[in-house]
């Protein structure tokens, strides 16, 4: 399984194995992974790190079981490139491509009451609140003032994601999130349970993690479950004023 | 690269460089699906194409068009040989759209990339139609986005060079503007050629940098001394007559264009002139530079419309080229370049 997320200035690629032992079908084995952080190049560096993550793991594209995709929110240029690559690379080899809301790709690795914020541009975040790694909110985009206010609202006692770096005065009021609780040692409470990464991080990942997000796409592409539509989270309209009446020329 | 089976090989071809999702597939310079998705209506009520709209129509487009072209030519993924994608010009966000896909089924299929530029697409695609180009011919593409003049050497080993463009609008951007003027749809290209048929060319509209030796175009003065006359009507109380307005404007587009085009062939000795792009479609476009090319000698090639205005299978046409041509492919790093230059 490939996934890839492109909703942040990170480009990010894993190799995820989903064959876990029956009765896990959320947990994501990472063979390999890697990420670059440049907001303004993904569409030259997703591929090569594909390429790069496929090689170096020695597994062919004809190997793959599926893709998935985080489908945002995140700023729309580089968004589309991970979509579209996501939606293009399964479609050439006749695999299945699964999207998955790209803010799950932080808050799918935290636990208690976590609010997820990155950087919407325009002096906005992108936001949404998560329960033991669920989500319970959003996603949706607010001024940072109010993101901490619908956050509160939500139940949110901890806030993460490069959006709190920008703006850290608005989340004053929080705390640190923490990462994934520890896997329970009896398997079968996994059975219905959350999305897992192995090996889990400590800490919520600092970008959204394409492994999180095949974890959570997992129980759907075990079960053979058809992918929804690949439609990009923007939460917003295109800018587009329509023209006024032709101008008069003559002064 | 020859095929076990003594077929050459097979190219896509994806063209998302402004409002058409374009994509082709051509094997041995014959034309085996040209699938094609638009976003113009949704930029109709905009007056012109809105970046971040096409963008968006392009992502949702892309892998079922792509799709479609392969039921078309009766292929499976697996069957084609190279991928060619429109590198630039064009707009920045719709253009990344086709090259990132392009890549993702380069890197998927284990086959070569090639980035090409829209404009030698635009001039490749007329060897799917007429067979190989002479070396040199001239080139004039004129649309919604260019109006240029080109000196073209072999497609695929050469750099295309140019002799001239437009310095402010280009000709399709004025005709959507003066369609406006005379309250007729986005795009304005058909609406005026039909309402020109039932006028005169009698209004003595400006021809922008004619007989200044160059091959420069200008149509920003054009398109405001065809508002400034209409307002001058209406300030009168007059009717404005709609087709001699279009007739006549028209007229100047076309009178600078093909002269200029047949000034450049003749200056560089050439006997062959191809034009191409969205206004190519143009009926007077089509029948001056006719009348104009066959009192010089040259020889007029002009692609069916369809192929004229942008789409995939000029992109697969010059890939094609490329491939046959055993030009190095492009890496999988290849940008997209919004304002890519010729060489
Ligand atoms: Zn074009």
């Amino acid at each position: 399984m490939l996934a890839l997320d492109t909703s942040t200035p990170a480009c990010s690629v894993a190799l995820v194995d989903l064959s876990a032992p029956a009765g896990q079908p959320g947990v994501a084995r990472v063979l390999r992974a890697s990420q670059v952080v440049d907001a303004r190049r993904h569409g030259e560096l997703l591929s090569p790190l594909m390429r790069d993550v496929l090689a170096g793991a020695g597994v062919k594209a004809a190997d793959l079981g599926g893709v998935v995709v985080g489908l945002g929110p995140g700023p729309f240029t580089s968004l589309r490139v991970g979509i579209v690559t996501g939606a293009a690379f399964a479609a050439a080899l006749g695999l299945p491509c699964h999207g998955v809301c790209s803010l799950d790709g932080i808050g799918g690795a935290t636990s208690g009451r976590v609010g997820v914020v990155t950087d919407a541009r325009r002096r906005e975040l992108f936001w949404a609140a998560y329960t033991d790694g669920r989500r319970t909110t959003g996603p949706a985009v607010d001024a940072p003032a109010r993101v901490g206010e619908l956050l509160s609202a939500a139940g949110a006692t901890a806030v993460t994601g490069p959006g709190l770096t920008l703006y850290p005065d608005a989340f004053a009021g929080f705390a640190t999130a923490a990462g994934p609780a520890p896997a329970p040692a009896d398997a079968a409470e996994q059975a219905g349970g959350r999305a897992r990464v192995v090996p889990a991080p400590a800490a919520p990942p600092a970008y959204p993690d394409p492994a999180v997000l095949a974890a959570l796409a997992a129980p759907d592409l075990l079960a053979g479950r058809a992918p929804g539509p690949l439609t990009a989270i923007y939460l917003r309209r295109p800018d587009a004023a329509e023209p006024h009446p032709p101008k008069a020329v003559t002064a | 690269m020859t095929r076990p089976n003594g077929r050459g090989p097979l190219v896509l071809g994806i063209e998302t460089s402004c409002d058409e999702t374009g994509v082709g597939l051509v094997r041995d310079g014959v034309l085996l699906a040209d699938a094609l998705a638009s976003s113009v209506d949704e930029h109709a009520r905009y007056g012109g194409v809105v970046p971040e709209i096409a963008a968006r129509a392009h992502l949702e487009a892309m892998v079922p068009t792509i799709e479609r072209a392969l039921a078309e030519a009766s292929a499976r993924p697996a069957d084609i040989d190279a991928v060619a994608v429109t590198a630039g010009p064009g707009l920045a966000g719709a253009l990344l759209v086709g090259v990132a896909a392009a890549k993702a089924y380069a890197l998927a299929l284990g086959v070569p990339l090639y980035g090409v530029h829209h404009l030698a697409a635009h001039v490749a695609v007329d060897t799917l139609e007429h067979g190989p180009l002479p070396s040199p011919s001239v080139a004039l593409l004129v649309s919604g986005g260019h109006s240029s003049l080109l000196l073209v050497e072999d497609l695929a080993t050469r750099p295309v060079v140019s002799l001239g463009a437009t310095v402010d609008d280009a000709a399709g951007e004025a005709y959507d503007k003066v369609a406006r003027l005379l309250g007729m749809p986005f795009p304005g290209g058909p609406p005026i050629d039909r309402a020109a048929r039932a006028g005169s060319p009698t209004i003595p509209f400006p021809r922008g940098k004619a007989g200044d030796g160059s091959y420069d175009f200008s149509f920003s003065g054009l398109k405001t001394a065809v508002a400034r006359w209409i307002e001058a009507r209406r300030l009168a109380g007059e009717p404005v007559p709609v087709a001699d307005v279009a007739a006549s404007f028209q007229e100047a587009v076309v009178d600078v264009l093909t002269a200029k085009a047949v000034a450049a062939a003749t200056a560089h000795g050439v006997d062959t002139l191809v034009i191409g792009g969205g206004v190519a479609a143009n009926s007077r476009l089509r029948e001056l530079a006719a009348q104009r090319c066959e009192r010089a000698g040259i020889t007029l090639r002009v692609p069916r419309p369809g192929l004229c205005t942008d789409n995939g299978a000029m992109v697969a046409a010059l890939g094609s080229l490329a491939v046959a041509a055993g030009v190095p492919p492009s890496p999988l790093g290849l940008p997209a370049s919004s304002t890519l230059p010729l060489s």
